[in-house]
């Protein structure tokens, strides 16, 4: 875990190689967003969360697990920031400290035991967003 | 024809997306399209590390993509999110100098790989080595009167600047191929939107919400059924549709227009 604020945010900015400064709240991202109305934290408002530092409140979001990475998103700001890159890089936060996996190889016969159509890319998709 | 296309399959085009493997394999030769697969090839990961810190993510990618530079062939994508990987992941190696350091550190090419091969979907290859005129003109079952809705989703276009595919919000290259082979191409606002991917997994009720918005936009502009190039989007979309409008990979109705489908 980072000490302390600072020091996270500038290490999701330096993960997500984006910049949150250019972004201007218009709110398009979370317009665009599929999974919005599930978010606790709507793309706009996880952008203006990095920009102000408030990381360890963003790693407690139910957002970073509703985020379908479809990047609707950065197509269409049009400051050119990557709100989806910003979750994704909030998620690392939490998933690369130790016993922190969303999703573990243990879980996996189980859900595959659950429905026999479940393609690999689905099991090896999630596995890549939610576990480290 | 100019050179061999090297195809790279990925994991579920082996396993669980069996047809949309064979039905493009049969349509090439038909059509006189060399290809030939990659000697050895490991999973894309199926999703893009968008960290930029992520290298070891990116390495299988890598190998594939040098794999196809060694042997001066185009490399051919079917499956939307390998298409995706491989060509993001070839746009980092080429742009970005510190990832392509430490991804040429890690994988010990001959050569340092600088992201020389053109990534190449099946459906750019259809427009691009054939063309769409003359693909019409090798169809022996067109699909007169049949209403299809092209569900393109999301990996194939966005990010545009990288994917380049086709026209992000607009996208006309499905409708292209539809026409191509007699269909009547069905336009519907929810073609480009996504189908909820990999959160199928920890939360399906929010994956049927999005589903079912895709598939009523299509319903109500009267498609008969859906076509996809992505296996994922096809489990989530045909798990839940309520029958009425089934999903498809494009290749099936490829072969069944030049008439290779067994």
């Amino acid at each position: 875990m980072l000490v302390d604020e600072k020091g996270m945010q500038e290490e999701v900015i330096r993960m997500s190689g984006t910049e949150p400064k250019k972004c201007m709240l218009c709110g398009k991202c979370s317009a665009t967003c599929p999974p919005s109305m599930d978010m606790d934290v709507r793309p706009h408002r996880f952008v203006k969360n990095v920009k102000a530092g408030n990381i360890e409140a963003l790693m407690e979001s139910e957002s970073l697990w509703k985020c379908l990475s479809c990047f609707a998103c950065v197509e269409r700001c049009p400051r050119g920031v990557e709100p989806a890159s910003l979750v994704e890089a909030v998620r690392l936060l939490v998933i690369r400290q130790q016993g922190k996996n969303y999703l573990t190889a243990d879980d996996i016969p189980e859900l595959i035991a659950s429905d026999e159509e479940i393609p690999q890319q689905l099991i090896v998709s999630a596995f890549r967003k939610y576990s480290k | 024809m100019d050179k061999t296309y090297l195809y790279y399959p990925g994991c579920t085009l082996k396993t669980k997306a069996k047809e949309l493997d064979a039905y493009a394999l049969q349509s090439m030769e038909m059509l006189g399209i060399p290809c030939k697969e990659l000697d050895e090839w490991q999973c894309c990961g199926a999703v893009y590390p968008q960290a930029t810190d992520e290298i070891a993510t990116r390495l299988s990618a890598a190998r594939a993509l040098e794999e196809a530079r060694q042997k001066d062939c185009d490399l051919l994508t079917l499956c939307s999110a390998c298409h995706h990987v491989m060509k993001r992941v070839n746009h980092d190696i080429a742009s970005d100098a510190d990832i392509r350091m430490k991804v040429n550190n890690y994988s010990e090419f001959e050569t340092p790989y600088a992201g020389e091969t053109k990534v190449v979907h099946f459906l750019e290859m259809l427009r691009d080595t054939i063309g769409f005129a003359e693909l019409k003109k090798r169809v022996l079952n067109p699909l007169t009167g049949r209403k299809i809705g092209a569900y393109y989703g999301c990996l194939l276009l966005r990010p545009s600047n990288v994917m380049q595919f086709d026209d992000p919000e607009n996208p006309y290259i499905m409708e292209e191929f539809l026409h191509a082979i007699g269909a009547e191409p069905v336009l519907y606002s929810y073609r480009n939107e996504c189908c909820g991917g990999y959160v199928a997994l920890d939360d399906p009720a929010l994956v049927q919400k999005v589903c079912t918005k895709v598939l009523h936009s299509a319903e109500q502009k009267g498609a008969e059924v859906l076509v996809t190039a992505c296996p994922l989007c096809k489990y989530n979309l045909t798990k839940h549709d309520s029958g009425d409008v089934p999903t498809y990979y494009f290749t099936e109705l490829l072969a069944e227009a030049l008439g290779v489908k067994e």
